[in-house]
């Protein structure tokens, strides 16, 4: 597969993720597909931060390996990443900041000084021009068109002008500079026509499929990774009549998104694993009084406050356990933009239809980075219609059954304000009609025997999300050498990974839980006792998934790939992986 | 049409509408919270509004379980967090007229941050805070407001916190109706909440309603020899600073009545998201979404 990775770094404040993002556009609006990997830290100034963008003609999955171009602002970006260049690779950097040694730079690959500030003051003192002139040189080592990188300075100014004119003139003289100086990167695409693909980061997919699913009412308080879910829907709330409740904590975030879901409206939170704990007990709550929930989950590296940028699917097990007692809950884990936009949607409709809390599970890599997708992959046209199985209206507050006992599990829902149908949700064990049994009734016969159905009421649910929701699903070729195990955003890596394992002749396919919980565990075990290898592929220390297939199946899976650096998985470590499982290389 | 998007209707006047909930309360006999019920039936009655466009929420505790005592629609949730589930009703229907039950430790204990954040917020809610000072389900623990020395079975020897003053709290955190009743006093009691639930804006009304099983110390009598009326006191409820002098007041002397009363536009009057009416009957749906998709080209 052919590709083009650029790579830029430099220190928090320096503007690396605006260079990023124009970066990735500069090839999305000429039709490639792009990966734009953004690489930061808890701090707002200083430090060392760098993004990547991957471009190609085909479909890609990952930010991939190695790097091409390196737009270097400070030594430190040469230091830590001149060994990821690959052969043809070019550091592009400005002598006046600092300088270069050969022994920085590996074999194969060549240093080219370009004067970004010096350019950069002929259009204005300030500094932070010189990334004009350097996005010029690199737009020219990419192989990219003037006229398209200055297409995507003009949308990215276009509130203001005279900045624009100074970054389109700093521009054209960094481009025409390397121009002067060096062939173009031995990596450069060539120009491909066809339609924008659209770049959107996991978490704007998911406020999309919020958006489409029918969400009104968001409440959330800020927490990485999941904080920019908030900005966006705040900021289109008016577009979508949405009302956005930035939350005093996590504890009201829930409970508010609760009050409104009882009263009637689509409702949803978001967060990360920290703030998640704080929701676990509203999460029962919401179990118990049968009130549909969306809670977006975002994972970053715990435990703890953790690594609060940096990688993790290490909350599936609390996902899984997080309240007391038992009560039904859905966990989805999409593994791409545009299966978190579905997945979000249909998390809204399974709430709905199954009164109960869904989990959509995401984590800082999927949630931040950006994604190419095509327009048709993004399907606007999904009218919310009401999932309410609307209740008979009776003649008095004690006629109506709230949690009527039914084969299904799902009762007749009424909301406030809906006459003949008054009734008391409870967090408090309750009868059909919603009166307590916690109180001067537990322990009795008649209470007792209510309990057990009532529970049986409940979790009866799962069954029906299990048998009205997609198995997980093989990917990639039927006869594989290794069936690979994963969930999440886990998809991204693997299947690039699958891709450059069928050019060595090594088929692998892939085994995507895309819904943890409830797990479609015959599909599991049937995918798996068919698989002449078995590998699970996480990024956590205990292989979280692992455990639960064990549990629901029966089925160990031995070898595993367990990543929990902080870092996204890379093709390369799951192609190392494959190769030493089937004796290609000596492990 | 769906029953989801059906807007509350209002029923005829002159209806006598029935509060009573078929559930008898299980509180102690002679517990003061049975007094804060009538009230709030009787509150609810004379303001005529049909029960099912009243949703009252409440945590855990004894007085929590009063929305199972009441006709009307409720929420009994979490220990703590009733007001964010109050503040998301009211938020996705403010055609519900919604008010909030619980004791002083789920209010001014566990909950103290959302109570505060609520009046911040000045959504219009009507809070009805049963104050018996002390834990009573969890039999007899010091509460918020227990007050300095008290013996109580986790403080045997004395209570060596300041209470907290309920009312000089939600003062200052921006409350724009504050009053204190006593269950002694259900007449007062009545009108105070009633006067909240008409009330435009954030009320509360704490009110001593004695634990008979807990708490010797704040008995009913403690309290008919202490309370006075502020509305016999020449009180102005327009003066903040006066209210304050008043909140400080709990002696010999203890004040009852109205302290704080000042019109203000709600969070509900100023979120743009309302402007077109409750959101529970707004369509759910989306306009000029091919639009939204060009963004990120």
């Amino acid at each position: 597969m052919k590709d083009i990775l650029l790579r830029a770094g430099g220190a928090a404040g320096d503007g690396i993720a605006s260079v990023g993002e124009v970066f990735c556009r500069i090839f999305t609006r000429n039709g490639f597909y792009v990966f734009g990997h953004n690489a930061y830290q808890s701090v707002i100034r200083g430090g060392h931060v760098w993004f990547q963008a991957r471009a190609s003609p085909d479909r890609i999955w990952s930010q991939g390996d190695g790097c091409d171009i390196l737009y270097a602002l400070d030594r430190a970006t040469v230091d830590f990443h001149a060994s990821s260049l690959r052969e043809g690779g070019i550091i592009v950097y400005d002598p006046e900041k600092f300088s270069v040694p050969a022994e920085a730079v590996p074999s194969g690959v060549k240093a080219l000084p370009v004067p970004t500030l010096e350019l950069a003051r002929k259009f204005s003192p300030q500094s932070i021009l010189q990334n004009a002139v350097g996005m010029g040189a690199c737009a020219y080592l990419a192989g990219v068109p003037l006229t398209t990188l200055d297409g995507v300075l003009a949308d990215q100014f276009r509130k203001k002008k005279d900045v624009l004119e100074q970054n389109l003139g700093a521009a054209k003289l960094g481009y025409e500079y390397a121009q002067g100086k060096s062939s173009a990167s031995d990596h450069a695409l060539p120009v491909k026509g066809g339609a924008a693909k659209l770049l959107l980061s996991g978490n704007q997919a998911i406020a999309l499929g919020a958006a489409v699913g029918g969400l009104k009412f968001l409440a959330q308080y800020p927490m990485t990774p999941a904080t920019s879910i908030m900005h966006w829907l705040a900021d289109h709330a008016s577009t979508f009549d949405i009302l956005v409740k930035q939350a005093e904590d996590e504890l009201a975030a829930i409970n508010m998104a609760i009050g409104a879901s009882y009263a009637g409206v689509r409702a949803m939170t978001a967060t990360s694993g920290g703030g998640f704990s704080l929701m676990v007990e509203a999460l029962g709550q919401a179990g118990m009084t049968e009130t549909p929930l969306v809670v977006v989950e975002a994972q970053r590296s715990g435990p703890s406050t953790g690594l609060p940028t940096k990688t993790e699917q290490g909350d599936l097990n609390m996902m899984l356990g997080a309240s007391q007692g038992d009560f039904p809950r859905v966990i989805l884990g999409p593994g791409s933009a545009q299966e978190a936009f579905r997945a979000t949607v249909r998390a809204f409709e399974l709430a709905e239809e199954w009164q109960t809390p869904v989990l959509l599970a995401t984590d800082l890599y999927l949630s931040e980075d950006m994604h190419s997708v095509d327009r048709e992959e993004l399907p606007l046209d999904y009218a919310p219609s009401s999932l309410f199985t609307v209740p008979e209206p009776t003649n008095g507050s004690n006629g109506y059954k709230r949690y009527l006992f039914t084969p299904s599990g799902v009762s007749p829902r009424a909301i406030p304000g809906q006459k003949g149908l008054n009734f008391v949700a409870g967090s408090d064990e309750h009868d059909e009609a919603g009166h307590l049994i916690s109180d001067v009734n537990a322990g009795v016969p008649m209470a007792i025997e209510i309990r057990r159905k009532m529970m049986e009421k409940r979790m009866r649910k799962l069954q029906g999300v299990l048998a009205t929701t997609e198995p997980p699903k093989l990917e990639g070729p039927s006869a594989a050498e290794v069936t690979l195990v994963g969930w999440g955003s886990t998809a991204l890596a693997v299947r690039d990974a699958m891709g450059i394992l069928a050019t060595k002749g090594v088929p692998v396919n892939y085994l995507n839980v895309h819904q943890p919980f409830p797990l479609h565990a015959e599909s599991v075990a049937k995918a798996l006792r068919a698989a002449k290898r078995t590998m699970l592929v996480e990024q956590n220390y205990t292989g979280q998934l692992g455990r639960l297939i064990r549990a629901e199946t029966g089925i160990d899976l031995p070898v595993k790939l367990l990543k929990y650096d902080g870092e996204p998985l890379y093709p390369w470590e799951i192609v190392g992986k494959v190769l030493e499982v089937t004796g290609h290389v000596p492990s | 049409m769906s029953l989801a998007s059906a807007p509350p209707k209002t029923e005829g006047p002159a209806l006598k509408v029935v509060y009573k909930s078929t559930t008898k309360p299980t509180w102690c006999p002679g517990c003061g919270d049975y007094g804060v019920v009538a009230s709030v039936e009787r509150a609810l009655s004379s303001l005529q509004i049909p029960t099912h466009e009243v949703v009252v929420v409440s945590g855990i505790g004894c007085s929590s379980n009063l929305p199972h005592f009441l006709s009307s629609y409720g929420f009994h949730g979490l220990h703590g967090r009733a007001m964010p589930v109050a503040e998301g009703v009211k938020l996705a229907n403010h055609g519900l007229h919604v008010v909030v039950t619980g004791g002083d430790g789920d209010g001014w204990g566990i909950g103290l941050g959302h109570a505060l954040h609520a009046m911040r917020r000045n959504i219009d809610l009507t809070y009805v805070v049963m104050d018996n000072e002390i834990y009573g389900l969890t039999t007899g623990q010091a509460s918020p407001t227990s007050t300095m020395g008290q013996k109580t079975k986790s403080t045997p020897q004395g209570v060596i916190e300041e209470p907290v003053n309920p009312i000089a709290l939600a003062l200052s955190a921006g409350a724009t109706y504050v009053a204190r009743g006593f269950s002694g006093d259900p007449k007062q009691l009545s009108e105070l909440i009633a006067g909240g639930i008409k009330h435009h804006g954030f009320s509360l009304i704490d009110v001593f309603s004695p634990c008979v099983t807990y708490n010797h110390l704040n008995t009913f009598d403690f309290f008919r020899q202490r309370v006075y009326k502020l509305e016999n006191a020449q009180h102005d409820p327009t003066d903040l600073v006066k209210a304050f002098a008043k909140a400080q007041e709990f002696g010999p002397k203890i004040p009852t009545g109205l302290f704080y009363r000042v019109e203000k536009p709600t969070y509900e009057d100023l979120e743009p998201a309302l402007k077109e009416g409750p959101l529970v009957h707004q369509k759910a749906g989306i306009r000029g979404m091919d639009k939204v998709l060009d963004e990120f080209v």
